[in-house]
């Protein structure tokens, strides 16, 4: 975990340098902005970690001496299959499309939309197949 | 030195960029031609032979700063020779001409400060550009619509032209000859076709050229064809015919 | 040294060991299996890359004549903008983070899937309806979007470009942006929160790297893009001034958002092949990666550098700070100097096996050499100034993608025996490699000369230069043999069709993936080895060669 958030606190403050430098030396605002919007994507997942990283065990993937044995068993629900992912995307296909084409396809592109948060979720709760 | 593909140019600076040029291209040869000969030696030295296995080496620390540190130094000096280069010309000294340039789709307007001199045509009719040789001209450079691309080949030049900014540089002709330019950056149907000249005469043609629009004869640079439903074409064209009508 | 894992299973939910939900149209609509996501990414963006590659034939075509009248002036803006655009948005990109790097990066590191399977799906959904948006422009009235890939405000808005076509670009991008985005979130959790026990953040291989700090790259730039094709759309449509001088706008605020997108993306297309040549190099010179930690902190600066460049594509807006931006630019000359050293060290004193997947890396080298090279130029503003919009810029980064397509292809040949348990045809890769290499020097080498004779982009037409004729079509013949080995690689899909049983470790490589079967189990491993280093299938075939590290001539322990 702390290569990791050392990673990401790294990135962001070579951009809060580089933001602080250019910021400073152009007076343009929209790379500023840019830049330091940049350092917080750094700081705030990296300080994350980084808190994290102090108050957990090394996890077997961090302990250059583990054995495979240490890392078995449950990972994570992983669902085998779904459709919902499929909906969810042909709900915001059609949602995007109306953006072009009308705003009556926001109707089937909400509703296919919603149909697969509920049935996304449901699913989670459930457990699995679909 | 070899020319490396690019050209001198007709202007002080494009004297500069030409040599800056060719600084860059020695630069890129030479590590080129490096990386390609270890290259070309590993593969001609190091195919398999059998089925050994090779030292299984990873690391080598000094050669790995080298060619970290190496790079660097070039980089800098690289650099250098850039801001050199840019800094003169990004330099806008004062300049006893201007000439305003407008582009809109698909042509250019060239206007000058303190006479009557305008210059309009677009698409069909290619607008000249005169300027004094020997002479610092400065550029006011903008646009009425799009994004404009303002290039001259000879000049080893370029500049955008966009709405609502003037952009201004200098140009200080060595020659006198008229060089080809045109619009580098898409602006719509016509981007192909939004060509200019730009003439560099000597400063006693050039007076004399400004000095005919005091008169009514500037139809034979203006000109007003079928593409002007452009907003920016109507005002341009306006001004063409009150300066003549002076 | 080889315990029986019981990690990837889904054990709250067990699963018949051999038959995974549904097969045939269903099975492909309901995946959530990172593989078969993978392969469904690798098939679409192969299509978009035919897709685009016949546009580009198209443009060629046109440039063979000066005054050419094969298309309009209007069809042929049509056909760049969308030439670039699919490559761009819809082939490079998809094609390395969503393709390979979802079938192969977790293998890499042990996971038994990626860390949220239906995002990645949903990913793979709206990228594929966001190509279909985008295409679906060439059916409308008006034809597809025609301001050139990068669309630049004023000439994007509603009164330059009013149409369905504009708008359906915009739409496609607000997908395939949001693809993008979550499957850089899918990376970034995977690679920091599913490794395999042991898999150290410096053991991971060189590829597994890159596509991370790829993921971290999508994260920072891709939701820019997003938020400024929101205000794009805003200004076509709700009367916004966002870009628009008349309203009080700045039109170069798109240039600044656009590009601060835009150049990081540049490093989210190249450093996924970046790290497929690095393995390809490293398996056929049966060595370990040279500089394995150089190579990983040159990735993490460019990656830092990338977001300090961007306005190196607006030096000549006149607006931008020059210094700044060309110095940042210079710098990134120094990590890509390093990964080039850094690949001929790998070669340095190895057994090279000159495979179909290993010329393809070697030509991905040279390419990306030239196309690296005269990339330095244009980041000296007064060079910029000199060949900015011309064909000298066409040709560097022409150079520098059809080397990603080198050792995207290259990817192919390397991993496709693992994704699919078969090999491809060797003799066949080879005609097509040397079709694609010679096509790409034959197609860019006139290209640079061209530009600097002042040949600007974008041009339908060169009616003041006919001597231009004669470079144009020997550049148009390099595409055509670039188009000839493309056809070559469906032949050699065609010829190979399950023939070649690839085994699990054809090539005698040394990352994870090749320990596990081809093509690997539903949750990619049975059991795992023991991971001591970067390439713990090497050290557990060979465990009498480990890496040496400086200065060390025998074992290290």
């Amino acid at each position: 975990m702390r290569v990791e958030a050392k990673l990401l606190l790294g990135l962001g403050l070579f951009f809060g340098l580089m933001c602080a430098v250019y910021w400073n030396w152009s007076l343009e605002n929209a790379g500023g902005v840019m830049m330091f919007a940049a350092m917080l994507l750094g700081f705030l997942p990296g300080g994350y970690y980084y808190f994290w990283s102090r108050r957990m065990r090394a996890r077997p993937e961090d302990d250059p001496n583990a054995t495979a044995a240490q890392g078995a068993g449950v990972v994570g629900t992983f669902p085998g299959t779904s459709i919902w992912p499929f909906t969810l995307g042909m709900g915001a296909f059609f949602t995007v499309l109306a953006l072009v084409f009308g705003i009556w396809l926001l109707i089937p592109g909400l509703g296919l939309v919603g149909w697969a948060a509920i049935g996304g979720v449901s699913e989670s709760r459930r457990g699995g197949r679909v | 030195m070899p020319s490396f593909g690019a050209k001198p140019g007709d202007t002080t600076s494009s004297r500069s960029v030409f040599h800056l040029w060719q600084g860059f291209s020695i630069g890129a040869v030479v590590i080129g031609a490096l990386v390609l000969a270890l290259l070309g030696y590993a593969v001609l030295r190091y195919r398999a032979r059998g089925e050994a296995i090779p030292a299984q080496t990873q690391y080598h620390i000094p050669l790995e700063l080298a060619y970290t540190i190496v790079p660097i130094l070039i980089v800098f000096g690289l650099f250098a020779a850039t801001l050199v280069v840019e800094n003169r010309e990004v330099a806008n000294p004062p300049t006893k001409v201007t000439i305003n340039v407008n582009a809109f789709q698909w042509g250019w307007k060239f206007s000058y400060p303190g006479s009557s001199a305008v210059v309009v045509g677009q698409t069909t009719q290619d607008p000249v550009m005169v300027m004094p040789v020997n002479t610092d001209v400065h550029i006011n450079l903008t646009s009425t619509d799009v994004v404009h691309g303002f290039y001259v080949k000879a000049f080893n030049f370029s500049r955008y032209a966009l709405p609502g900014v003037v952009n201004q540089f200098t140009f200080r002709a060595l020659n006198t000859g008229t060089f080809f330019g045109q619009c580098t950056q898409l602006c719509g149907l016509y981007h192909s076709l939004m060509f200019f000249k730009v003439k560099v005469v000597t400063d006693a043609q050039y007076q004399s050229w400004l000095a005919s629009f005091s008169g009514n004869t500037s139809a034979a640079y203006s000109s007003s064809n079928a593409l002007s439903q452009q907003l920016s074409t109507g005002v341009a064209t306006k001004q063409t015919l009150s300066s003549g009508a002076k | 040294m080889t315990d029986l894992l019981e990690r990837p299973a889904a054990a709250e939910h067990p699963e018949p060991a051999e038959q995974h939900g549904p097969t045939g149209l269903l099975k492909w609509l309901t995946t959530t299996d990172h593989k078969v996501i993978g392969l469904s990414y690798t098939i679409t963006s192969v299509m978009m890359l035919v897709i685009g590659g016949a546009l580009a034939e198209l443009i060629r075509a046109q440039l063979t004549s000066p005054n050419n009248t094969l298309v309009s002036f209007a069809q042929y803006n049509e056909l760049f903008t969308m030439h670039g655009s699919v490559m761009i948005y819809l082939f490079a990109g998809p094609f390395a983070f969503g393709g390979l790097a979802n079938i192969i990066v977790p293998i890499q590191i042990g996971a038994p899937d990626m860390a949220f399977p239906r995002l990645n799906a949903l990913s793979y959904w709206l990228y594929l309806t966001g190509s279909i948006t985008m295409l679906l422009g060439f059916f409308t009235a008006g034809g597809a979007a025609n301001f050139g890939w990068v669309a630049y405000a004023p000439l994007s808005n509603s009164l330059n470009t009013p149409g369905a076509g504009a708008d359906l670009w915009i739409g496609g991008l607000l997908l395939t942006g949001f693809s993008a985005i979550f499957t850089g979130v899918n990376l970034v959790a995977t690679i920091f929160y599913l490794r395999a026990p042991g898999m150290t953040m410096f053991r991971m291989p060189i590829f597994t790297w890159n596509l991370l700090v790829t993921a971290i790259l999508i994260l920072l730039a891709f939701p820019v893009l997003t938020a400024g094709l929101i205000m794009l759309y805003a200004d076509r449509h709700f009367g916004t001034h966002i870009f628009s001088v008349a309203g009080g706008g700045v039109p170069v605020l798109w240039q600044h958002i656009f590009w601060f997108w835009g150049h990081p993306e540049v490093y989210i297309l190249a450093l996924p092949f970046f790290g497929m040549a690095t393995e390809i190099f490293a398996t056929f010179s049966k060595k370990p990666v040279f500089g394995y930690k150089g190579m990983v902190f040159a990735t993490i600066t460019i990656a830092a550098l990338s977001l300090g460049v961007w306005a190196h594509h607006m030096f000549t807006t006149g607006v931008v700070l020059l210094p700044f931006f060309s110095i940042m630019s210079l710098l990134i000359a120094v990590p890509t100097g390093i990964k080039i050293f850094n690949w001929i060290g790998t070669m340095w004193r190895g057994q090279l096996w000159f495979s179909t997947a290993m010329l393809m890396a070697i030509g991905f080298l040279v390419t990306f050499l030239i196309g690296g090279l005269t990339g330095i130029y244009l980041a000296s503003p007064p060079l910029d100034f000199f060949t900015h919009d011309t064909y000298f810029v066409v040709a560097h980064f022409h150079s520098v993608v059809m080397a990603l397509v080198l050792a995207g292809m290259g990817g192919l040949y390397y991993w496709g025996p693992k994704v699919t348990g078969y090999m491809l045809n060797e003799r066949i890769g080879k005609a097509q490699f040397w079709f694609l290499f010679i096509g790409t020097q034959v197609f860019t080498l006139p290209m640079y000369a061209l530009g600097l004779d002042g040949m600007p982009r974008r041009m339908a037409v060169y009616p003041h230069d006919p001597q231009w004729k004669a470079l144009n079509d020997v550049a148009s013949l390099g595409a055509l043999l670039i188009g000839l080995s493309t056809v070559l690689f469906v032949v050699n899909l065609v010829v190979s069709w399950k023939k070649y049983p690839a085994g699990d470790n054809p090539w005698d490589a040394q990352t994870l993936e090749w320990f596990t079967t081809s093509p690997p189990p539903h949750h990619n491993f049975y059991r795992l080895p023991a991971i001591r280093s970067e390439r713990p299938t090497w050290d557990y075939n060979h465990p009498e060669h480990r890496a040496l590290g400086h200065g060390t001539r025998e074992e290290s322990h």
